[in-house]
């Protein structure tokens, strides 16, 4: 089933064009991921998605995003709705100021649940998912900060997937980890990926082949190419997809 | 390894001692001392100030028992019987203070929240010069508006018989610690990372709800201390509430009676007293006071805003 459908997307930061008519198909219950040297626009695609690039001053946005059959850009959507819908979690970690517990509880709590069993439950399957309960269990009123950055991330995609969004955007999770934290995160993307649609942002060649069915090679703001995962790495069809995913680029 | 770089390398070359031993430098010696002796001398002209302050003011208690002082409601320092109780002039200046805070803590807050959140960038640059304005504004120059324009105007539209009041001081002194409020928390709201921004609009909070459940916490120690800079203002100020409060050393009723401060009772009467009298001495006891009251809340406002940094909630 298709989730998000992007058609001929432009996108200008004043008079830059940083997305030149970008077109994709993002699957259900799939990971497509996101490739290319830094600075080639995977971010601000990303950004599209749940309308984060709205925060910023003067920028010009062309062409149809559609998630399932609505269009996001439609004048009557209401941009928190949409991003109940679809959950982002950053490249740093960014835990508020608050407990683990209220961190969770954050996104719900605005949704207007105040029942403090409610919320109780939700942070815990939350927590769960996001495979960070064992560890913070007995502590969840302590800062967020008193985490390590590995579970700063992880309780941050936990504070995404309390929302229970159907679409996860996640803008290289990993950067700031360590291989271990990384292993356990990869993990839990390829669970989560049952219940969601995920794109992601890797720098990553190896871990994109890892986790990832689908693949977007980005280049100076277009899609160079995108297939699937295995396609793509094993036999690219354009000279510089290659070049970039064997290391001779970028 | 090229032959530019191979260049670059043969160039500039860093020879290190190999004993790596501690060399005593002559230089970093006398800085040293020379902050040390500026800081101290600061401390001890401080401390000088207050020892004088106190020393002097613990004489009244040769005349005026301790508990008339502190808790006598006649304040008659000229009358042919003199009475030196305190209570008016500490009731005044609590109420001219806790007025100003009322008044300015919401408008201040609110204003910071609009102008670092909320305004646009043009209309942000007109209100921060504004604000640097109103800042720079003389409080004897404020004293002579409230007596001019805001007295009428609180006379008139609360129909008193005078419009010298501590509401009129309130407002005057909440004018002048806005400033300095506004600036300071707009510069702590500022301050935070736009990570956490970020993080609650994605979560689907409105930017109302990311101001004050993200925002507003974030930046919490920064508006208290602006809050306190500003309201350390209020207490100290003098002049303009010298000018419209009515100078009537009574305990007030309400916030529409005439009152006098602490501040303007030391102002007004100074003058007047002769050197090592009784009058004289009391005034210092209360310029004593004044100065513990305000260490006092200069201690809460630092403990508060340590706290709140190193807090996690
Ligand atoms: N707020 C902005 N205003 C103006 N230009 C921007 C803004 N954000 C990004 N850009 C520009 O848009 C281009 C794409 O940036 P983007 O952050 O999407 O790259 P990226 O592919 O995510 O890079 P990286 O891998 O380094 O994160 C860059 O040239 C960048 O300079
Ligand atoms: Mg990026």
């Amino acid at each position: 089933m298709l989730k998000v459908t992007i058609s001929d997307l432009n996108l200008y930061y004043e008079e830059f064009h940083a997305l030149k008519n970008i077109s994709l198909d993002i699957e259900d219950k799939e990971v497509t991921a996101l490739i290319g040297p830094s600075g080639c626009g995977k971010s601000t695609f990303l950004r599209t998605i749940n309308r984060m690039n709205d925060l910023i001053d003067d920028v010009k946005i062309e062409g149809l995003v559609m998630l399932e059959d609505q269009d996001i850009y439609n004048k009557d959507v209401d941009v928190a709705a949409l991003r109940r819908r679809v959950g982002m979690v950053f490249q740093k970690p960014n835990p508020f100021l608050k407990s683990i517990y209220e961190n969770v509880a954050y996104g719900p709590r605005r949704y207007g649940i105040k029942a403090k069993n409610q919320l109780d439950e939700i942070v815990e399957r939350s927590l769960k998912k996001a495979a960070i309960w064992e560890e913070v269990e007995d502590r969840l009123n302590k800062p967020a900060l008193s985490l390590s950055g590995g579970q700063q991330q992880r309780l941050c995609i936990a504070r995404a997937l309390a929302m229970e969004p159907e679409v996860l955007l996640m803008d290289e999770p990993t950067a700031s980890l360590d291989p271990i934290a990384t292993g356990r995160i990869e993990e839990l993307i390829s669970q989560l990926k049952k219940d969601y649609a995920i794109i992601i942002v890797t720098h990553s060649m190896q871990q994109a082949a890892r986790i990832s069915d689908k693949t977007a090679f980005f280049l100076m703001g277009e899609i160079v190419e995108t297939g699937k995962t295995k396609e793509v790495f094993t036999t690219p069809k354009d000279k510089r997809t290659e070049d970039y995913i064997t290391g001779r680029f970028g | 390894m090229g032959d530019t770089e191979k260049a670059i390398y043969s160039k500039t070359t860093i020879s290190h001692r190999k004993d790596l031993k501690r060399s005593n430098r002559l230089g970093e010696f006398l800085i040293e001392k020379t902050i040390f002796l500026i800081g101290t001398t600061a401390i001890i002209i401080l401390g000088l100030i207050f020892y004088y302050l106190v020393s002097t003011g613990l004489n009244v208690f040769a005349t005026v028992s301790v508990s008339e002082f502190f808790a006598s409601i006649g304040w008659f320092p000229v009358s042919s019987n003199p009475k030196y109780g305190t209570v008016p002039l500490v009731v005044g200046s609590l109420m001219v203070t806790m007025g100003a805070i009322l008044i300015s803590v919401p408008i201040g807050i609110g204003s910071a929240i609009y102008i670092s959140e909320v305004a646009p960038q043009k209309v942000r640059t007109v209100l921060k010069v504004i604000i640097e304005f109103l800042s720079a504004v003389p409080s004897v120059v404020l004293g002579f508006l409230g007596i001019v324009v805001l007295s009428n105007w609180v006379r008139i539209t609360f129909s008193i018989p005078t419009g010298f009041t501590a509401f009129t001081g309130a407002i005057l002194v909440s004018l002048m610690a806005l400033p300095t409020i506004i600036s300071i928390s707009d510069d702590a709201i500022a301050a935070v990372p736009k990570d956490y921004r970020d993080a609650s609009l994605a979560l689907g909070a409105t930017k109302w709800e990311t101001i004050r459940y993200v925002l507003v916490p974030a930046a919490s120690p920064g508006i208290i201390a602006a809050v306190m800079l500003g309201v350390g203002r209020a207490i100290g100020e003098t002049m303009a509430v010298l000018m419209v409060t009515g100078n009537a050393a009574q305990i007030p009723d309400t916030m529409f009676t005439s009152v006098r401060t602490m501040t303007a009772t030391i102002a007004a009467e100074m003058g007047d007293t002769v050197r090592n009298d009784t009058h004289y001495f009391a005034l210092f006891a209360i310029g004593s006071m004044l100065l513990f009251m305000t260490t006092v809340i200069n201690t809460i406002a630092d403990y508060v805003v340590t706290r709140g940094k190193k807090g996690g909630r």
